[in-house]
């Protein structure tokens, strides 16, 4: 679907943006894909022969696994926040949402040192009943996939509950009136709506799921990053390593490719009239204690035990807050993470509006690369940056003035340009499908309409588009915000001398075993990932007030 | 209002985050790019500060990520310095071209030749062995003499090992591999397997896991028990010392060496010399729990009361050309 603008300048200009921006996260890709001239028969023999098929059995499971979860958790959870009102829904409206200020590697790390064999749970269990009382491995494939479930299920519920609540109530009730039941209205009207956003939500999960390499780890599950990790780092073997990768990106293209098609070509106009809540009663009785247990087991084990275990190591560990040494890392890492949110929102923005306005080759292209990014597991993707701007800087300082050469320090490598550049080629996709899902929600009668009250394009998308497109907006804002702050391998990699974050200070504990002494930055980097949050749930609330008050 | 506040916060954030500030020094400085970190050790280099007025500017990261950056930045790199916590990432460093050699007396007197490289690219600083950790419930000392008696039957269901992701173990498999020669080796480490071992996070979990009475006996880095014991004497773990009739335990040493294209490379050994000097060396082996590296300091009295252990005298180095076959061989295996 493309809308003609006009100025053919002004889509020249935009699909040349975003083949720029989509070169930019293809670059590291391309040095690291540069490995395969080299064939490395030996290697993928030994590989195809151990671990390799084990590795790929796991990633499709963990993969399958989290995106079902997290899918009908996320969508569950959106729709009963969306349409009932129970006690303490407004408080669990937002506070669902917090499990996306915790790294799911710490997340992961707490439920394995509560469940383990030494660990207190276990512990207690053995005082109490007996030594012979064990529970199951929790350092299992089902252990990480439950816990990546629980830290990824925001995803989904972002995206759905922002899905839902552009819902018309006359819609739902059009659907009654005509004999449907409430399931089979949800399942016929609400739910096509809202799949583009669940299908985008269940596509980050699992690309998130694919990717990971830290919460895998600790649960000593064997998966393609694992073997990616092994074979490059222990058998100091590159060329093979980006070979393996190439492998994971053949899977997130297909993934994405489903995610594509279950966006459908249905277009649901935005009609801003009554909440779709509106139509349904509030819950009452046993059911409203029932809604309100389901969500705070959720939001107990998601974020509140994670936390408290936190809090409780943080005290043991004697480790505490030092104000000089810690608030230079908390600045870092919100400049860069807002820096770096803001800039991956408006590169979301190019390409999403050049696929809208030029549905031809080019743009759709752009747009498809600049996802891969995100399925790439950060080691490699850092890597693949890191050798991408050590070419560049060695192809352009030579030819810089001698003087100046010498002054300036590594454009790319180790720069803060090159971090923030990293840090767009691994989260443009997370910022593009909401950003999509939402564009895609607003049809061409909208342009059309504009165009025939002769609004220019610019006014057309400052004045029409964007008041429609800041819940989606902010949603990606959130989330690249939050991820950046969470991020560790690319910033490990990337960052400039003297420029340590929090996730840095996590891994200088964690890296020698010293997870109690983890804590405090942990907390921090929870509580820092808790404002935008709250501004972002806020923000939401004030918009949604707004176009009610608009449409009445 | 709220647009206003946004793109105002949204423009100063960007300024600041953009703006590159010139490192000014007006002190020497020396950089190490390091992949040690938190082993509390930390203070010998507020201590060389102090002595030299050098100062130290540190860059942590993973062994391999510190290695690919290094790297990737070539002649412009501002790393004088490169520490890590294994040979083998050393001695590929130094394959690499990463290193330059160092001629100098002190080191040479300081660091024993089989810890430091032959050609003078790296020096150990620090040592650990990597050996036996057992029950003193249920284990009697004298009944896990050696590595391969790990593979026992008795120990079925007993044994507990590290993931052999971890660069310690693919050491000592190397390193075994170098003095045995990959068909016993393989054999030895089918044997492990064989053993249905439980898999754990991390040596302290390893040994806490011995502890809780989920496995018997394990292969752990001596100063990770040490650790455990200064915070409760009454831990029930001790340590064998593998191989004492053989070839002696597994050694591995945390180093560093001046890199290729350093910008202050006299100080760079400076430091170096600081830390394998005697006083350094105290300070270092004694917060961390680690071996010295200078022969002439004694350990910890709390590993001095391990007794003293025959180490394999194979040379580190050989841990980081083996470190590939080790790997594959732990695939073959089953080794996880």
């Amino acid at each position: 679907m493309s809308v003609r603008w006009p100025p053919a300048a002004g889509r020249g200009l935009l699909l040349a943006a975003a083949a720029t921006a989509a070169l930019a996260v293809l670059a590291p890709l391309v040095a690291l894909a540069i490995a395969f001239a080299d064939a490395r028969g030996e290697v993928w023999t030994h590989l195809g022969a151990t671990i390799l098929p084990e590795a790929i059995r796991n990633t499709a499971l963990l993969a399958g696994l989290v995106g079902l979860g997290s899918g009908v958790l996320g969508v569950a959870l959106a729709w009963l926040v969306a349409t009932r009102t129970f006690p303490l829904s407004r408080v669990f409206d937002w506070a669902l949402l917090l499990p996306l200020a915790a790294p799911a590697y710490v997340v992961g790390f707490v439920f394995v040192a509560l469940l383990e064999f030494a660990g207190p749970v276990q512990h207690a269990m053995r005082e109490a009943l007996g030594p012979g009382a064990r529970l199951p491995d929790v350092r299992s494939l089902w252990g990480v996939a439950f816990v990546m479930t629980l830290v990824l299920y925001p995803y989904v519920y972002l995206l759905a509950r922002g899905a839902f609540a552009q819902l018309d109530a006359s819609q739902m009730e059009a659907a009654r009136s005509l004999g449907l039941s409430r399931t089979a209205a949800f399942r016929r009207v609400a739910l096509p709506a809202a799949r583009p956003a669940i299908a985008a939500g269940c596509a980050l999960a699992m690309m998130e799921a694919l990717a990971d390499f830290g919460t895998v780890s600790v649960f000593g599950v064997r998966t393609l990053t694992e073997a990616i990790y092994r074979v490059w780092f222990g058998m100091f073997d590159r060329v093979a390593a980006t070979q393996l990768a190439s492998v994971l990106l053949l899977v997130t293209f297909a993934l994405l490719a489903v995610e594509r098609w279950s966006r459908g070509r249905a277009r649901v106009s935005q009609a801003h009239g009554r909440p779709v809540a509106a139509i349904y009663p509030p819950l009452r009785g046993w059911r409203a204690g029932l809604a309100c247990l389901a969500c705070a087991l959720v939001l107990g084990l998601a974020f509140v035990l994670p936390l408290g275990v936190l809090v409780v190591w943080a005290f043991s560990s004697g480790d505490a807050w030092a104000p000089s040494r810690d608030l230079p890392l908390v600045a870092n890492t919100l400049r860069l993470a807002t820096v770096a949110a803001a800039l991956t929102v408006a590169g979301a923005l190019v390409f999403a509006y050049a696929r809208r306005v030029d549905g031809r080759r080019l743009a759709r292209a752009a747009s498809a690369v600049a996802r891969l990014g995100y399925s790439v597991p950060g080691p490699v993707l850092a890597v693949g940056a890191l050798v991408c701007f050590a070419g560049v800087d060695r192809m352009v300082l030579p030819h810089l003035p001698a003087g100046v050469a010498a002054w300036l320090p590594p454009l790319l490598t180790g720069s803060l340009v090159g971090l923030l550049a990293a840090y767009f080629a691994r989260f443009a996709a997370l910022a593009l499908l909401p950003v999509e899902a939402g564009l895609g929600r607003l049809g061409p009668e909208l342009d059309e309409a504009a165009r025939t009250l002769g609004a220019s394009p610019a006014r057309l998308a400052a004045r029409i588009h964007a008041p429609l497109l800041r819940g989606s907006l902010a949603a990606a804002f959130l989330l690249v915000l939050v991820d950046v702050m969470k991020e560790m391998p690319v910033t490990l990699l990337l960052r400039p001398l003297g420029t340590d974050t929090l996730a840095v200070a996590v891994w200088q504990r964690t890296t020698e075993g010293l997870w109690e002494a983890a804590a405090v930055p942990s907390l921090t980097i929870v509580a820092a990932g808790l404002v935008p949050v709250a501004l972002v749930h806020r923000l939401g609330e004030a918009w949604r007030e707004q176009s009610r008050r608009r449409a009445a | 209002m709220t647009r206003l506040l946004l793109s105002y916060t949204l423009a100063s954030a960007t300024l600041a985050a953009l703006t590159v500030a010139p490192l000014a020094a007006q002190q020497k400085t020396v950089t190490v790019y390091s992949s040690r970190s938190h082993y509390g050790a930390e203070s010998v280099f507020d201590d060389f500060t102090r002595q030299t007025g050098i100062k130290v500017v540190f860059f942590n990261g993973n062994n391999n990520e510190v290695f690919e950056r290094l790297k990737a930045e070539g002649a412009r790199t501002p790393a004088d310095l490169l520490l890590t916590v294994d040979a083998g990432n050393l001695w590929n460093a130094a394959r690499e071209g990463l290193l330059a050699p160092v001629a100098s007396k002190v080191l040479e007197a300081n660091v024993p030749p089989q810890y430091r490289d032959a050609d003078g690219r790296w020096f150990g600083i620090a040592l650990r062995a990597r050996t036996i950790a057992y029950s003193t419930a249920r284990v009697k000392p004298g009944e896990v003499p050696t590595y391969k008696s790990l593979g026992d039957p008795r120990w079925k269901g007993r044994l507990c090992l590290r993931s052999s992701t971890n660069i310690y173990n693919q050491s000592l498999i190397a390193a075994l591999i170098a003095g045995r020669g990959e068909a016993r080796v393989e054999q030895m480490v089918r044997a492990w397997v064989a053993n249905q071992p439980v898999y754990v996070n991390g040596d302290t979990g390893l040994l806490q896991a011995i502890a809780a009475g989920q496995c018997d006996v394990g292969i752990s880095n001596t100063y990770y028990l040490g650790r455990l014991l200064e915070k409760d004497p009454a831990f029930p773990v001790a340590l064998a010392w593998a191989d004492q009739q053989g070839s002696g335990v597994h050694v591995n040493v945390s180093g560093g060496g001046v890199t290729t294209h350093a910008k202050h490379r006299a100080e760079a050994i400076a430091l170096l010399e600081f830390l394998t000097a005697p006083a350094a060396q105290a300070t270092l082996a004694g917060r961390s729990h680690e071996y010295p590296v200078n022969p002439a300091v004694a350990p910890l009295p709390m590993l001095g009361g391990w007794g003293t252990f025959k180490a394999d005298q194979g040379g580190v180095a050989a841990a980081g050309a083996y470190q590939a076959a080790a790997v594959k061989l732990a695939d073959r295996a089953g080794y996880r």
